[in-house]
């Protein structure tokens, strides 16, 4: 085994789930300036009506990619109306509010949200129905597969159709415009509420499909696996540079490489005993002992780490550009 | 009502009220000594959420890990004061240390952060309090600093000389039991907390952080040291946080990471936007409500879903956290400034602008 | 404002001072604390009904204390699994002037709360506390009918060591308390039997990712890996080892140690070794099995054998002292020798079960089975163990 080129391709996967669910968080702080802090708490519920839905039909028979995409069908449009219902009831009417406010019901959200769920799907881990068998590939060393593959494609895919939302249609202009001046836009004949509606919806539906895929991906969902994503996904989008679509991607593909590789070697770099100046001196390292000072049990400060320094040194992000304070 | 009368009148107020807080402990043991128990636990989340009240209250820095402070003066605590590393030193010498390494860590984390605002600051604010978490959960190898995530156990309680708080005693034909000798504690730390925070907000720092939460651009071309004051807000609030977790250390006599939570950081939070950001009253009201409650439907909500029911349906914890996820979009929408809601904070909430 | 919170608050406790209840002469109070709520509240539930069934016996029994007939009560509480939950309950059970406590089942809640019966006086047995910690504090009024982390742990690894003689062994842990606790105890365990272990890595309880960790481990090749966590995040580290084609011995302890591997892991599963504290529910006295499932009408999860016995313990000193005074049978406590549903059992001076079995697990065809029994650092197959418990009775 490649170790290296293992933890990269390891790294890409994850990757690609966090840059997926960034996009939920960019776009809508793009356009107004809110931390959705309950977007990750989307991304829950997609898994988790997912895995209803494909562990009520993978009985039946039915080939497995179709039971699998009609779980996603299922999953995109309850989503969607949360998201909808969200934007709607908890932050519409505080639009013009001091920007706490909104923070505060964000956080608020969030915790109906995960609750709720764990109402409705216990608070168990939930062993997410493994109906796509899993195929192996080894590529120069390193294991993919075919699940993971799949998961980089669709990434892709979703990204680019983004993109070409973003920048090609009507729609994408009439965001792009809000996201610039409301006010003109509106003068413009711009319906805001409708353009802010639609980015929580896409933003949303996007998170439902980052859902299926986690749960595809590490085979559990649980009604907490939401807000540690969600924190980390934030945080890809923020090294991106939030506001930024193309950020968000490069954002979360390099968060996710940076955890894999931190988890992967943070140990072997900070055993004391493997610096030959220290290692003589240490009785620890007598008889190939190792003086470890950070393991891979620090893997979760990583992300928090990468999210105070990028916004300590360069708040913009690596693609962002300097947005000033408008509240 | 002439001034003379009015002023008579607050006094026999003022007497009424300690009074009533005096004999409180003993009514409530009447109850049964773990009220005494919960009451002492409701004091402590009183004087987190006073300390985060000058932080987010006060200053307007919305802070997510401010549990990260009082794990900071809980450890502290625990760790000069227990077999851990065989260190026993006396609380008052402790409790001082423990609220200032608490000062240093807001420092630590006020510096670096000065420049953000608002939403960065609260994101940055929780991946701190997590990162502190992380480490004490961490730290027992490759040297055993915190015993990581087992704990420390046998922490001492308060002690002057041979005078235990955690022993019972008789005095005067009461029976004064470990619980209610803490009480008076906490309520004695209370008081001078209270004390501090009405004072702060009436002087010229308070003033200066309320001009500061208005409008950090204006506030400093005034001559505001922006800078300095956040910092001190900062400090003292984290002051505040190591001192309560001093005395959950003492109180408890064993504490583990999992004691300082993200949700905890998000609970002393709701307990300051729930009973009124700045004002002193209101964030203790908001504290006691919230720390009462899950008692209140653990006697009611369990008993009546298990008569009609059997067992218990929905568990009282989901229904307190699904209560308060509610009560934080409600106030929001329909009561920003909290149920009692401080004077400037009402009009800023209030009045529309962006 | 505040006079108004007071005297509401006064008014409160003064009305449910009143509701408190009078405690007839005869009865005797068993506490018995467990979450009977929350992420663990099945596991809670199981322990009570064990001690409920020891109660609801005795009562049939008709047991006299002191020439008087008494009527044992059961306490129900519940500590949600939170440490400072765990204190209030306790201090209400001490308010309730309970005789003695069964619980309670989380060693971090055990602890703090284990101080609180010490300072009333108030024995209390646990039935599935495992961190040794507990009994470390010199409390004479702590036992445990259970087998510590660090009885647990060596079992595992000496199995491990002795049937699949690995040269190189990595271990992993959730860094919690009881993940962490056994994890020492299985490297100490292999270490002192030559075995190389790789420097410990660790993910959290939450871990769902666990490639990076075992990439890590995969460029080792070690011949076994051993996990202190619990099934959730167990089952994806099992399956992620085999998609990265790992081919080492998974072992598990007891946290891990369910038929939920199965599900979370699907044929990666298969051969898993795990340990449990205890002997297997399905192993208790044929006695208790029967009457546990005829009055709960199901069988029992994983300790409610052990709280039976505790709550059994506690009537058997009580008979012994003839005495319901914490104070007088205490010292019988200590000093007991019972044969209970678990086996026979006596406390050495810390308040341990004296020589507690662990049991090994493996997995076969989607179920956990017993395969050998570790007492007394003999490891016995499962089936002489059978043997053996059938012939004591």
């Amino acid at each position: 085994m490649d170790v290296f080129l293992q933890q990269v391709v390891n790294g890409l996967t994850l990757g690609a789930v966090y840059a997926v669910v960034a996009l939920g968080y960019t776009m809508v702080y793009g356009i107004i300036q809110l931390i959705n802090f309950a977007h990750g708490e989307v991304v829950m519920i997609g898994a988790m009506v997912a895995f209803s839905v494909i562990g009520a039909l993978a009985p039946l028979g039915m080939p497995p990619l179709v039971v699998v995409l009609i779980g996603t069908g299922c999953a995109i449009p309850v989503c969607m109306l949360v998201g909808y219902a969200m934007e709607r009831l908890a932050y519409r009417p505080l639009r013009h509010a001091p920007r706490l406010a909104p923070l505060i019901t964000a956080i608020g959200v969030s915790i109906i949200l995960q609750h709720a769920a764990l109402l409705v799907w216990s608070r168990n881990v939930l062993a997410f129905p493994q109906i796509i068998e899993i195929r192996r590939f080894v590529f120069l060393g390193a294991s993919i597969t075919n699940v993971q593959l799949a998961i980089v494609a669709l990434c892709v895919m979703l990204m680019t159709a983004l993109a070409l939302l973003v920048y090609r249609t009507p729609l994408g202009t009439a965001m792009r415009a809000t996201a610039q001046n409301p006010q003109v836009a509106s003068l413009m004949g711009v319906d805001i509420n409708r353009v802010i509606a639609a980015t929580f919806v896409i933003g949303a539906a996007l998170a439902a499909v980052a859902g299926v895929m986690v749960g595809t991906y590490y085979g559990i969902a649980q009604y907490t696996m939401g807000s540690i994503l969600g924190m980390k996904a934030f945080s890809a989008a923020v090294l991106g540079g939030i506001g930024n679509i193309p950020g968000a991607m490069l954002g979360g593909v390099l968060l996710g490489v940076v955890e894999a590789l931190g988890a992967g070697y943070i140990g072997d770099l900070t055993d004391l005993c493997a610096y030959s100046l220290l290692a003589p001196r240490m009785d620890a390292c007598a008889g190939g002992g190792h003086f470890i000072l950070f393991g891979s049990n620090y893997q979760d400060v990583f992300a928090f780490l990468v999210l105070i320094l990028v916004l300590v040194f360069r708040p913009s992000g690596l693609l962002g550009e300097r947005v000033g304070d408008r509240a | 009502m002439n001034p003379k009368q009015a002023a008579k009148l607050r006094w026999v107020g003022v007497v009424l009220v300690a009074g009533a807080l005096a004999v409180l402990p003993f009514v409530l043991a009447q109850a049964g000594t773990s009220w005494v128990r919960i009451t002492n636990y409701a004091i402590l989340y009183c004087l987190l959420a006073l300390g985060l009240n000058i932080v987010v209250g006060f200053a307007g820095l919305l802070d997510l890990g401010y549990i990260a402070f009082y794990a900071v003066g809980a450890y502290a605590y625990a760790l000069l004061a227990s077999p851990h590393f065989g260190l026993h030193l006396p609380f008052w010498v402790i409790l001082p240390i423990g609220a200032a390494i608490a000062a240093l860590f807001g420092v630590l984390l006020g510096a670096p952060t000065l420049k953000l605002r608002g939403d960065y600051l609260a994101i940055v604010t929780l991946g701190f309090g997590e990162i502190v978490r992380i480490f004490l959960n961490n730290l027992s190898r490759p040297i055993n600093l915190t015993n990581g995530p087992r704990g420390i156990v046998g922490i001492d309680p308060l002690r002057i000389d041979g005078f235990s708080f955690a022993q019972p005693q008789s005095w005067l034909g009461l029976d004064f039991s470990g619980p209610i000798k803490y009480y008076y504690a906490l309520l004695v730390l209370l008081l001078g907390i209270i004390v501090v925070n009405l004072r702060l907000q009436n002087s010229r720092i308070g003033r200066a952080w309320e001009a500061i939460r208005e409008d950090e651009v204006a506030a400093r071309a005034m001559g505001i040291d922006t800078t300095r004051l956040k910092l001190l807000a900062f400090a003292i609030g984290a002051t505040f946080g190591g001192v309560a977790g001093g005395m959950f250390s003492s109180i408890q006599g064993f504490i583990s990471p999992e004691s300082f939570v993200l949700v905890e950081s998000i609970m002393v939070v709701s307990m300051v936007v729930l009973g009124g950001m700045g004002n002193v009253w209101g964030v203790i009201l908001g504290a006691l409500l919230l720390s009462f409650t899950p008692e209140v439907l653990r006697w009611t909500v369990q008993p009546v879903q298990r008569s009609l029911f059997g067992r218990t349906l929905v568990d009282p914890e989901v229904i307190r956290m699904l209560l308060f996820g509610l009560a934080l979009v409600l106030i929001m929408l329909f009561r920003p400034g909290g149920l009692l809601p401080s004077a400037v904070r009402k009009r800023e909430l209030t009045e529309h602008g962006s | 404002m505040n006079i108004k919170t007071i005297t509401l608050a006064v008014a409160v406790a003064a009305a449910l001072a009143a509701c408190g209840g009078q405690k007839s002469p005869s009865e005797v109070r068993i506490g018995h604390v467990a979450p009977l709520t929350g992420s663990i509240a099945h596991l809670g539930k199981d322990n009570e009904n064990g001690a409920r069934l020891a109660i609801e016996e005795a009562n049939a029994a008709g047991i006299q204390i002191g020439g008087k007939p008494v009527k044992f009560v059961l306490l129900g509480e519940d500590d949600q699994a939170d440490p400072k939950t765990g204190t209030t309950v306790a201090q209400k059970l001490v308010d309730e002037k309970v005789n003695g406590v069964v619980g309670h089942l989380n060693s971090g809640v055990t602890i703090p709360a284990s101080g609180i019966y010490h300072q009333a006086g108030i024995p209390m047995i646990t039935g599935s506390a495992t961190n040794p910690q507990l009994t470390e504090q010199g409390f004479k009024e702590v036992f445990r009918v259970v087998g510590r982390d660090d009885q647990q742990g060596p079992a595992i690894a000496s199995y491990l060591a002795a049937e699949k003689k690995p040269k190189l062994v990595a271990v992993i842990d959730d860094a919690t308390a009881y993940g962490e606790g056994i994890a020492n105890e299985v490297e100490k365990t292999l270490k002192a039997q030559n075995i190389q272990v790789l420097p410990r890595e660790k993910g959290t309880d939450k871990t769902t990712d666990w490639k990076a960790i075992l990439t890590k481990l995969g460029g080792e090749n070690p011949d076994a890996v051993f996990y202190g966590g619990m099934d959730a995040t167990g089952g994806p580290l099992l399956k992620q080892g085999r998609e990265l084609g790992l081919k080492a011995v998974f072992s598990f302890g007891d946290g891990a140690c369910t038929d939920k591997m199965q599900e979370l892991a699907g044929a990666a599963a298969e051969g898993l070794l795990c340990s449990q504290a205890g002997i297997p529910p399905q192993a208790a006295s044929k006695k208790f099995l029967d009457a546990y499932k005829k009055r709960f009408n199901q069988d029992p999860i994983l300790y409610a054998p052990f709280t039976y016995d505790a709550a059994n313990l506690l009537i058997a000193a009580m008979k012994q002292a003839d005495s319901a005074d914490p104070a007088k049978y205490l010292p019988a406590l200590q000093k007991i020798s019972f044969n209970g549903a678990t086996g026979p059992i006596s406390f050495d001076d810390k308040g341990d079960r004296k020589d507690a079995e662990i049991t090994i697990f493996t997995m076969k065809g989607g179920k956990i089975e017993p395969i050998a029994v570790v007492k007394a650092g003999k490891t016995l197959p499962y089936e002489e163990f059978l043997k053996s418990m059938n012939a004591s009775k």
